[in-house]
């Protein structure tokens, strides 16, 4: 009974203790509910989301860069179907035995084998390798016939960058290449749009207007494990092709240029001396801008960057010339603005001009006898300049020469080689160099030597508004949203106003304080070119419809000696290196004028037979295509 | 009395299939089919290794149980220290000879699958402790003799467990000890005591642990700290749980375990899978499923006769209750992660005999409920 009477007590005291338990349970039961009730309730969106961004990853494709188009729609920047060739690691058999089948079908080279290697170990194993960026047709072909044999080898098509006109506009457009990590940082555009393989403008116009070009990424979404590999793709979102370009420039012109500077070093530039078009701005020599597109080959690149006459060096905007005789016009505008000198006024020249004991030398030992102003031009009398330089003084003809555009950018921040040159005063001589103007530097500075030093695109400036009848252009080589036609550029400005189309102002266009000394330096300039004795006189074209005036001029390189001066050495004596460089600027067609150009040949002798020759040839091809430049103007509107 | 205990040992087979507790039964049918369904969600919606092993595993231990069922109650009281000292051999055995796996030495090789002794243990002690309990006098219960004998019985298994390493069975196996005590009618003063003791040594008990359950503990406080590393497994499972939202995802439609983002999904994280697939209303569901179970285990323990048997279901059902609350707090962020398996529904052979015997064990108290015990 004791026994029972325990087991009873005890029963009891399990059957207490069990409810108490029992109610804790509950208790945490309710608790484990609530729990799931907070994370799968309450908090579900956030860990929704988070699951999301588990599983979805996004791929960035390369965007597809827009074109950019001469003036007529030709792509000069385009893109082209490219073929590659990846492999994907994972689905590799024997990674060797597949190396070396690649060996022989594309003759890799043992540097890029271990290129390969080197990214294998890289990469993970379902990230594909690029193994040739641009595949040969018959490459690409051979790869497809031996594909059952290449496991895990992928022939893949895509999109590059092409220049179908190879070296024509390398100065003007640039090229594009990879980028480096600096370029990638500098620029928040190509920060976001950033993906392996992506290819940039490195220079010209690529570089400047890269954030236009560049276009959107195309994006995949995939689903992905939690080792990073794609499960499944669950959309695509295409991508945007960048900004059409149009630029003002003629192809045929621009190739015309290329030609005819040909193992030549130097540059022309066309301008539309109203609408401040530029037609064509060659820099000589030229390189091909496809070879940078893979990565150029260190003998190529040698091949390049040791030639003598300095393809890279874009000579248009960064080449700093003397412009020699070419700066006549502006010397003689001057001092009939500043009524230094009228028409009448005449200097006999001996063939030199003594100043406190220095002589000054006119290129004609003879001496050209009593010149006015327009023989002084037309046969580019030294002597005659520098007493009307003397007259005028440097700071007179310097505002002169800033107004027409010298020792200024002209294209403004477009590209950033270019050079600013440099047109002297006696202040800037003061500051920069610490002494006092002397006059003989005058002199030299009235037939564009000594300090003066100015851009090929400078020179063609220079010409085109005096061509224009001294009116202020804005050159430009894209063809922005609202292009001034031919026609209302010419007459807003013959109004003396021009409509800035990018302010909406109404803006003084003027250079001239009269007309009239304009159409004297005009008439001046036309004798140097069509009047017998004239310095290139041999260049002219008669037939109206092309005839053209200009201004020759030789620049020196080095101070000619006595010795040297005695001698009269002919071109092919003197080294290259010391040949004068020739220079030529000319607009046309005299009667209505439309466009200037200005040439320089780098150490090519005298303006006259190396230069001029050159217009000549260049305008008849030039106001050839005015007709059907017209008849372009506004076939398509691109906002930049 | 004579005339009665006669009666119940004569029970007939058709009799003891008539007293299975049915609902019980059903139950567990229920969480096994569901088990296989999730496990074959884990391999990715194929028939592979761990739903064929899991099926196969249940094939041969569900059975099992009912054969453990048709074993007098009587029996099991007998054989109750044999089969607690067993379970000890067997533990000694595996910390000389076991099967080393990631730094842990738990297992023997058994040929035809690996047995996991510790897992044994969980209901050896509750078996052991209740047939002590059963037999000592209710006045000799807070004795020093009796107090000394079942703490032993409780830190002798301990002991070898911890060495494997394995901290998350010990803690189990000792909780399961310890509600027996409870139950027992140890006096409350010595569980507060000794509940005062644990958190003032609390600091001494961490310097002992090893550097990377000091990590476990870290990434508990603060999941964010290294959410690559330690804080992953948390993380994600939140996550794959959040994200499940009131009606999951979807069977086969688990993103998180679908893409391997769930580290464990077929052991210890199998309810964050499932939790994800099947959102709130399946988790409350599961959770309701077990609560079947325990209720019917107590109330077969509330209707037992004898008090080994009683013992015997309130301390299983207390196990099974905390098995469940640390394997899902941990799951839930609410715990340190220890390894804990969810009952039938994780991967893992001993884990379910285990179980299973168990619940073989609980039926049988039921079909025999009326057998005294002397």
């Amino acid at each position: 009974m004791i026994k029972s009477n325990s087991g009873i007590r005890k029963t009891d005291v399990i059957n207490r203790r069990m409810f108490i338990i029992g109610a804790a349970k509950v208790v945490v039961f309710v608790g484990i509910v609530a729990r799931l009730f907070s994370l799968q309730i309450n908090e579900n969106k956030k860990y929704l989301t988070l699951s999301d961004k588990n599983r979805i990853r996004e791929w960035k494709l390369p965007p597809t860069r827009g074109n950019i188009v001469d003036y007529f729609g030709n792509v000069i920047a385009g893109n082209l179907k490219v073929y590659q060739l990846h492999i994907i690691p994972e689905q590799v058999e024997n990674f060797n035995y597949l190396l070396v089948r690649l060996k022989n079908l594309l003759n890799l080279s043992d540097k890029r084998i271990a290129r390969i290697n080197k990214l294998k170990a890289e990469l993970k194993p379902w990230d594909s390798i690029i193994v040739s960026e641009n595949l040969s047709w018959s490459q690409f072909v051979k790869i497809n016939n031996y594909l059952y044999d290449l496991v895990g080898v992928k022939p893949v098509m895509t999109i590059s960058r092409n220049y179908p006109f190879n070296d024509v506009y390398t100065h003007v457009l640039g090229y594009v290449s990879q980028p480096n990590e600096q370029e990638i940082l500098e620029n928040e555009t190509i920060q976001e749009r950033f993906v392996p393989g992506m290819k940039i403008g490195k220079l010209g116009l690529e570089k400047r207007l890269e954030n236009h070009l560049i276009g959107t990424n195309a994006i995949q979404r995939y689903e992905v494990n939690a080792y990073g590999k794609r499960i499944n793709q669950l959309e695509h979102q295409k991508g945007e092709q960048g900004s059409k370009i149009r630029l003002t420039v003629d192809t045929e012109i621009q190739k015309a240029c290329g030609e005819l500077l040909n193992e030549k070093a130097g540059s022309i530039s066309v301008m539309d001396i109203y609408t401040g078009d530029i037609i064509a701005m060659y820099s000589s020599p030229s390189y091909n801008p496809n070879l940078f597109l893979f990565g150029i080959s260190q003998d190529e690149w040698q091949l390049i960057r040791n030639n003598p006459l300095k393809p890279l060096i874009n000579k248009t905007l960064s080449g700093l010339y003397s412009p020699g005789s070419t700066i006549k016009p502006i010397v003689a505008l001057s001092a009939l603005e500043n009524k230094v000198i009228d028409t009448k006024f005449k200097v006999k020249c001996t063939g030199k001009m003594e100043l406190y004991g220095q002589t000054f030398h006119c290129w004609k030992e003879k001496g050209h006898g009593w010149v006015s102003l327009k023989n002084a031009m037309k046969q580019s009398c030294d002597t005659y300049f520098y007493e009307v330089a003397r007259l005028l003084g440097v700071d007179r003809l310097n505002i002169t020469a800033e107004k027409f555009g010298l020792g200024k950018k002209v294209l403004g921040d477009y590209f950033d080689n270019e050079k600013k040159g440099l047109f002297p005063n006696t202040k800037w001589k003061k500051n920069n160099l610490g002494k006092g103007w002397v006059l003989g530097e005058t002199l030299i500075t009235g037939i564009g030597q000594g300090y003066i030093q100015s851009t090929p695109l400078q020179l063609c400036m220079m010409t085109a508004q005096i061509a224009n009848g001294g009116f202020a252009v804005k050159p430009k080589i894209i063809v922005d949203s609202n292009p001034i036609s031919y026609e209302d550029a010419k007459q807003s400005m013959e109004s003396g106003l021009l409509f800035d189309t990018n302010s909406e102002e109404l803006l003084d266009k003027k250079l001239f304080k009269n007309q009239k000394n304009i159409k004297i330096v005009q008439e001046a300039m036309f004798a140097s070119t069509n009047e017998r004795f004239g310095t290139s006189y041999k260049s002219r074209i008669d037939d109206p419809k092309y005839q053209f005036a200009g201004k020759t001029g030789t620049a020196q390189v080095k101070r000619i000696s006595k010795r040297e001066r005695e001698l009269d050495l002919e071109l092919e004596q003197i080294p290259y290196k010391d040949r004068d460089h020739a220079l030529y600027v000319a607009y046309g067609p005299y009667v209505n004028p439309r466009y200037a150009l200005s040439i320089i040949v780098e150490h090519g002798g005298s303006g006259s037979k190396a230069a001029a020759p050159i217009a000549k040839k260049l305008f008849k091809l030039i106001i050839d295509r005015h007709d059907l430049r017209n008849k372009q103007s506004n076939f398509e509107r691109i906002t930049v | 009395m004579f005339q009665h205990d006669r009666l119940n040992n004569e029970i007939t087979l058709f009799q003891k299939i008539k007293n299975l507790d049915y609902i019980l039964l059903i139950s567990v049918i229920l969480l096994s089919v569901l088990s296989v369904f999730v496990m074959y969600s884990t391999d990715g919606g194929e028939i592979l290794f761990h739903t064929k092993n899991h099926f196969v595993k249940l094939a041969v231990f569900f059975p099992l149980m009912i054969f453990v069922a048709f074993f007098n109650i009587k029996f099991w009281h007998n054989f109750s220290y044999i089969i607690y000292f067993i379970v000890i051999l067997l533990l000694i055995y595996v910390s000389f000879f076991g099967l080393k796996s990631s730094g842990s030495k738990r297992w023997m090789d058994l040929y035809l699958f690996v047995l996991q002794p510790s897992e044994l243990m969980k209901v050896a002690i509750i078996m052991c402790l209740a047939k002590y309990f059963h037999r000592i006098k209710i006045e000799n219960v807070n004795s020093f003799t009796s107090i000394t004998i079942v703490l032993s019985i409780i830190i002798i298994p301990i002991i070898f467990v911890i060495s494997q390493p394995d901290l998350g069975t010990s803690i189990l196996i000792a909780l399961s000890g310890l509600i027996i005590l409870w139950l027992g009618g140890m006096k409350i003063k010595y569980f507060i005591y000794s509940f005062i003791t644990f958190l003032i040594s609390l600091p001494f008990i961490i310097s002992f642990l090893k550097p990377y359950q000091k990590l476990r503990i870290l990434t508990f406080l603060d999941p964010d700290r290294d959410p690559l590393g330690a804080g992953y497994q948390i993380i994600q499972s939140k996550i794959a749980i959040g994200s499940g939202g009131l009606n999951g995802k979807g069977f086969l439609k688990g993103t998180q375990s679908y893409l391997d983002f769930l580290p464990e999904k077929h052991t210890d994280f199998i309810f964050t899978l499932f939790s994800e697939e099947f959102g709130f209303i399946g988790s409350v569901g599961l959770l309701i499923l077990y609560s079947i179970i325990i209720f019917r285990i107590l109330r077969i323990g509330a209707i037992s006769r004898s008090n080994f048997a009683r013992l015997f279901c309130f301390g299983y059902a207390f196990a099974i209750f905390i098995y469940i609350v640390v394997n899902l707090s941990m799951v839930l962020g609410l715990l340190p992660i220890v390894g804990s398996p969810l009952p039938i529904m994780s991967y893992g052979g001993s884990s379910m005999l285990a179980t299973m015997i168990g619940f073989g064990i609980v039926l049988s108290a039921k079909i025999n409920h009326k057998q005294m015990i002397a």
